[in-house]
C-alpha cells in the first residue's frame, strides 16, 4: 500500500503545468495588489481606521503607517519574483508572509479567498515551481529540470479539491436546500443585470442557483480528475465562476479559481500556452524541455517536506470540522464559521448598541460607533460576537484612560440570519468586559431559538 | 467527444463574456441596461416616484413656505410691533414644519452645499451670535459659522433675545435697528439661495441623474438614499429631536440642545412632523397628496420577505406609529425634560422611536440587500 502511494507520488510528470500555475498565480496577485491599491482601500481599509479587529492570537499584527504601502509594494515585488520564478524560493516566502500580515491586521476583511491565498503560497513554499520555464532554471540550468514528481501537482489538486469539496459541504443545510436562502434575498437586488437580470426574482431561479451550487461544488473535483469529464467540466466552472463574479462582490477570487482548476489539465494543454507565450515573448522555450528528471532524494529535507504535507493537509481536512465541538447553532454564534471554505452562505446583519456604565459612580453614556470605526467595520462587527467582545474591550480601555474606574461594557443588539426578523444576540445583562475572548463557547451568546438542519 | 458539445458551448459562452463585459467591476457611474422583462421589483419606478412625487414637492412646498416668511419678515421690517412679531414666528414654525419633510434629503445638489447643516444646526451659538450682531462682521457662508444661521438662528433672534415680548420688540426698534435686521436679513437670505441651489440642482439634470442610477450597488441611487435615509433617522431624528436633549447618549440630560429651545412648545410638534414625513417616505406616500407610489414598503412587500408571520413593512408602519402615539401623549419636550427627573414618560417614549432603527438597519437593509461601502466581500 505504502508503495503503491509512493510510486504514485513520485511517478514522473512534465513540470509545464506547474510553471503554468506559477506564471498566472503571480500575475494574478500582481493584478490584485494593483486593484487593492487603485480602489484606495489600503487607505480606508488600513490606513483611515483608528481601531483594528485583530485574530485571537495576532494581536500584535498592527498596520505600520505609511509603511504599510511598503508591504503592498513587497508583497507585489514578490509577486512578479513569482510569476517570473526568480529567486522562487525566497519570492515565494516573501509573498506568503507579507500577504498574510496584511490579511492578519483586520479580520474585518476577512475573506475565503484571502485564507485560500495564504494557504496556496504557505503550500508553494514547499513546492518546485520554478524547476521549469523560469528564471531560475534558465540561469542555472543544473536546477532546471523538465520532469518532476508527482507530488506538487497532486498537492495542488488536492488543496483545490478540497476546497470546492467543502463549500460544497456547507451548503447542506436546510436554509440553503430548502428555503434557497440567502440567495432569495440576494439574488432580486441584482435586477440590473443585463439579460439575466429579470429572471432572478423568480423562485424556482434561486432554487436551481442553489443546488447546482451545491451540486457543482461537490462534484467538480472528481470530475475534473476524470479524462472523460474534464472538458465539460471546466466549462462549467468558467460559467459558475463568472457569473458568481457577475452576481457578487467577491473580487478576484472567480479568476483565481478558474486559473488554479488549470492544474487539472494535461501537461499537453500547458505546452502549447507556453508555446504560444514564449513566440509573444521571445523566450526560448527548447531551453528547458532538457528532458531531465528531478528525482526526490530521501534525505532529512525530504522527510521534513512530507512531515508538513501532512501536517498541512490534515489540519486542511479537520480544521473545518471544529464547529461540530460548540454547541448552539454554527451561523448564529459564528464559532468554528471561519477558515473553513463557507464562501457566499448567509445573509447576516446586525446592530450593536454599546453601554459603558462607571460601576462605581453609576455613570454611563452609549456608544456612537462611528466615532471609533468605519462604516464597514461596524457592520462586519454588529453580528460577530468574537468582534463585539474585541470592541467592549477597547470601549473598555478607552474610558478607563478617560478616567472612568470600574468600567461595564453592555450592548444592546439586534441579528437578522438569512431573513428572520431580527432577534436580540448578546445577552443584555453580561458585563462584556468580565468575559475574555478564549476557544471556549461564548455563554453570552443568547439562544437562535430556530434551527437549521444539515451539516 | 468535447466537438459536439462544443456546438452549444460556444454560443453560451459568448453569451457569457457579453454579460461579463456588460457588467462593471466597479461601482462607478451608471449604467443604461436593456430593459429585462419587469417581473422583478423595479427600483427605477421608485426613484421616479421618489423623485416627481416627494423630494422635489416638499423641496417646492418648503420654498414656498420660505418665501412666505420672507415676505412676512419684510413687514415686520418695516412695523417691528409686538403683533407682527407673532405673525412673523406663525411664518417661521410653518416654514420649519414644512423643513421637516426635506430634511432627510441629504443627496445629490443638498448633500453638494450641505444643506442640512446650514439650514438647521442647533443648538444656535447665542454668544457668538450676540457678538456678530455687536460688531456686524460675520461671514455666514463659513462652515464654522452654521450654528449661527438657519432656523435655530431664527429661534433664537425672535423668540430668544429677552423673555417678554415687548423686550423682544425693543430690541428691534432701538438703536442696535439696523444691525439685527441686517443679521435677520443675511440668515434669510443664505437660506433662500441655498434652497434654490438644491432645487435648481433637482431640476438642472441630478432628478434624471438619480433615476437612472438605477442599479445595486453601493453608489447606486437606491442604495445611497436608503443609507441616508437611516441615517437621517437615527442620527438626526432619534438622536438630535429627542436622544441627546434627554440625555439618553451621556446620562445627563440637556434640553437646552433642543430643537427651537426658544420656542418651548414646538418641539414636539417638529419631531412629529418629521416623523411622519419618514413614513410619508417609507410608504411613498406623494408630497401634499393621498395617493402612494412605488417605495421602500412596496419593495419589502415585492421582496416578499414574510417574517414572524408578519410583513417586514407592517411591522416597520407599526412601529412608527407606536412611536408617534407614546409622543404625541406626552407634553411639549422642553417641559417634560425640564421639570422630571429622569424624564420617565420621555424615555418610554424615545425607546418606541429607538425600537425602529433595528426594523430599518437590520431587517429591512439585510431584506433588500443594501450596500454599505464597496469592498469585496463574500458574504461571511
Amino acid at each position: 500500500m505504502k508503495a503503491i502511494i509512493r510510486t504514485k507520488l513520485e511517478s514522473p510528470r512534465e513540470a509545464a503545468p506547474l510553471a503554468v500555475f506559477r506564471i498566472l498565480f503571480g500575475f494574478m496577485m500582481l493584478f490584485s495588489i494593483i486593484r487593492f491599491w487603485y480602489h484606495g482601500w489600503i487607505e480606508s481599509l488600513y490606513l483611515e481606521p483608528d481601531f483594528h479587529f485583530s485574530y485571537y492570537g495576532f494581536e500584535w499584527v498592527k498596520p505600520l503607517g505609511p509603511y504599510t504601502y511598503l508591504i503592498f509594494l513587497l508583497c507585489a515585488l514578490s509577486s512578479v519574483g513569482i510569476a517570473l520564478g526568480y529567486k522562487y524560493r525566497w519570492s515565494s516566502i516573501l509573498f506568503f508572509l507579507s500577504f498574510t500580515y496584511i490579511e492578519l491586521v483586520d479580520k474585518t476583511t476577512y475573506l475565503n479567498h484571502y485564507y485560500f491565498i495564504s494557504v496556496l503560497s504557505l503550500l508553494m513554499i514547499f513546492l518546485p515551481l520554478q524547476a521549469y520555464y523560469s528564471v531560475d532554471a534558465w540561469k542555472k540550468p543544473g536546477k532546471a529540470f523538465q520532469l518532476l514528481p508527482s507530488w506538487p501537482v497532486l498537492s495542488l489538486r488536492l488543496l483545490l479539491g478540497i476546497v470546492y469539496f467543502y463549500a460544497g459541504l456547507a451548503k447542506l443545510n436546510s436554509d440553503w436546500m430548502l428555503k434557497a436562502m440567502p440567495l432569495k434575498i440576494w439574488l432580486p437586488s441584482k435586477f440590473d443585470i443585463p439579460m439575466i437580470g429579470g429572471l432572478l426574482g423568480q423562485e424556482w431561479v434561486q432554487y436551481a442557483f442553489s443546488w447546482t451550487g451545491a451540486l457543482f461544488d461537490l462534484a467538480v473535483p472528481f470530475l475534473l480528475l476524470s479524462k472523460r469529464t474534464r472538458v465539460p467540466a471546466f466549462i462549467v466552472l468558467v460559467i459558475f465562476h463568472v457569473l458568481t463574479r457577475v452576481l457578487f462582490p467577491i473580487g478576484m477570487f472567480p479568476y483565481i479559481m478558474i486559473v488554479s482548476a488549470l492544474i487539472f489539465f494535461p501537461a499537453s494543454v500547458h505546452h502549447r500556452f507556453l508555446e504560444i507565450l514564449s513566440r509573444l515573448t521571445g523566450i526560448i522555450k527548447q531551453r528547458f524541455d532538457n528532458g531531465r528528471r528531478l528525482v526526490s532524494n530521501y534525505g532529512y529535507a525530504h522527510t521534513f517536506k512530507m512531515t508538513f504535507f501532512a501536517l498541512f493537509f490534515g489540519v486542511q481536512i479537520l480544521f473545518p470540522w471544529r464547529y461540530l465541538l460548540y454547541p448552539g447553532e454554527l451561523f448564529w454564534t459564528e464559532e468554528g464559521y471561519r477558515f473553513s471554505w463557507r464562501v457566499m452562505l448567509m445573509e447576516k446583519s446586525g446592530y450593536a448598541q454599546f453601554k459603558v456604565v462607571d460601576e462605581d459612580s453609576g455613570k454611563w453614556v452609549y456608544v456612537d460607533n462611528s466615532e471609533f470605526l468605519t462604516a464597514f467595520q461596524e457592520k462586519q462587527m454588529s453580528f460577530q460576537p468574537d468582534f463585539i467582545l474585541e470592541f467592549a474591550h477597547f470601549l473598555e480601555d478607552h474610558y478607563r484612560q478617560l478616567g472612568w474606574g470600574d468600567v461595564g461594557v453592555y450592548v444592546d443588539s439586534r441579528v437578522a440570519l438569512n431573513g428572520r426578523l431580527s432577534r436580540p444576540f448578546i445577552d443584555p445583562r453580561a458585563d462584556l468586559t468580565q468575559y475574555e475572548d478564549t476557544f471556549k463557547p461564548k455563554t453570552w451568546i443568547l439562544p437562535f431559538h430556530d434551527t437549521i438542519k444539515g451539516l | 467527444m468535447i466537438r459536439r458539445p462544443m456546438k452549444r458551448i460556444i454560443p453560451s459562452l459568448i453569451l457569457l463574456v457579453t454579460i461579463w463585459a456588460c457588467s462593471s467591476d466597479s461601482a462607478g457611474e451608471p449604467q443604461v441596461d436593456p430593459q429585462p422583462e419587469p417581473v422583478s421589483f423595479e427600483r427605477s419606478e421608485m426613484l421616479e416616484n421618489w423623485a416627481d412625487n416627494i423630494i422635489l414637492p416638499s423641496y417646492q412646498d418648503f420654498s414656498t413656505r420660505l418665501n412666505t416668511m420672507n415676505t412676512i419678515y419684510i413687514d415686520f421690517k418695516s412695523n417691528p410691533s409686538e403683533e407682527q412679531l407673532q405673525k412673523l414666528r406663525d411664518a417661521w414654525l410653518d416654514a420649519y414644519l414644512g423643513w421637516q419633510a426635506v430634511a432627510m434629503f441629504e443627496i445629490g445638489p443638498a448633500e453638494t452645499v450641505g444643506y442640512r447643516l446650514a439650514m438647521n444646526t442647533y443648538p444656535t451659538d447665542a454668544n457668538t451670535l450676540e457678538e456678530y450682531l455687536a460688531s456686524g462682521s460675520y461671514d455666514l457662508s463659513l462652515p464654522a459659522n452654521r450654528d449661527v444661521k438657519g432656523f435655530p438662528a431664527l429661534d433664537y433672534l425672535i423668540n430668544g433675545l429677552a423673555t417678554s415680548d415687548s423686550q423682544i420688540v425693543a430690541r428691534y426698534q432701538g438703536a442696535d435697528q439696523q444691525a439685527h435686521f441686517e443679521y435677520i436679513d443675511a440668515v434669510i437670505q443664505d437660506m433662500l439661495s441655498l434652497t434654490t441651489q438644491v432645487i435648481q440642482g433637482w431640476e438642472g439634470g441630478f432628478r434624471d441623474a438619480f433615476v437612472a442610477n438605477d442599479g445595486a450597488s453601493a453608489t447606486a441611487s437606491t442604495d445611497r438614499m436608503v443609507n441616508d435615509f437611516i441615517f437621517y433617522y437615527e442620527k438626526h431624528l432619534r438622536a438630535g429631536k429627542m436622544g441627546i436633549p434627554l440625555g439618553v447618549f451621556t446620562g445627563s440630560k440637556a434640553p437646552q440642545t433642543l430643537e427651537a429651545y426658544y420656542r418651548t412648545t414646538v418641539g414636539k410638534e417638529l419631531f412629529l412632523a418629521a416623523t411622519v414625513a419618514v413614513q410619508d417616505f417609507f410608504n411613498g406616500k406623494h408630497y401634499g397628496k393621498s395617493a402612494f407610489g412605488k417605495s421602500l414598503a412596496s419593495y419589502l412587500q415585492d421582496l416578499n420577505t414574510l417574517k414572524d408571520g408578519a410583513a417586514l413593512d407592517e411591522i416597520i408602519n407599526e412601529q412608527l406609529d407606536l412611536a408617534m402615539e407614546q409622543v404625541n401623549a406626552l407634553g411639549d419636550f422642553r417641559t417634560e425634560i425640564e421639570n422630571n427627573d429622569p424624564p420617565r414618560a420621555m424615555l418610554l417614549a424615545y425607546d418606541e422611536v429607538q425600537r425602529v432603527v433595528p426594523l430599518f438597519k437590520v431587517d429591512m437593509v439585510s431584506a433588500m440587500s443594501i450596500s454599505v461601502d464597496f469592498v469585496d466581500a463574500d458574504g461571511d
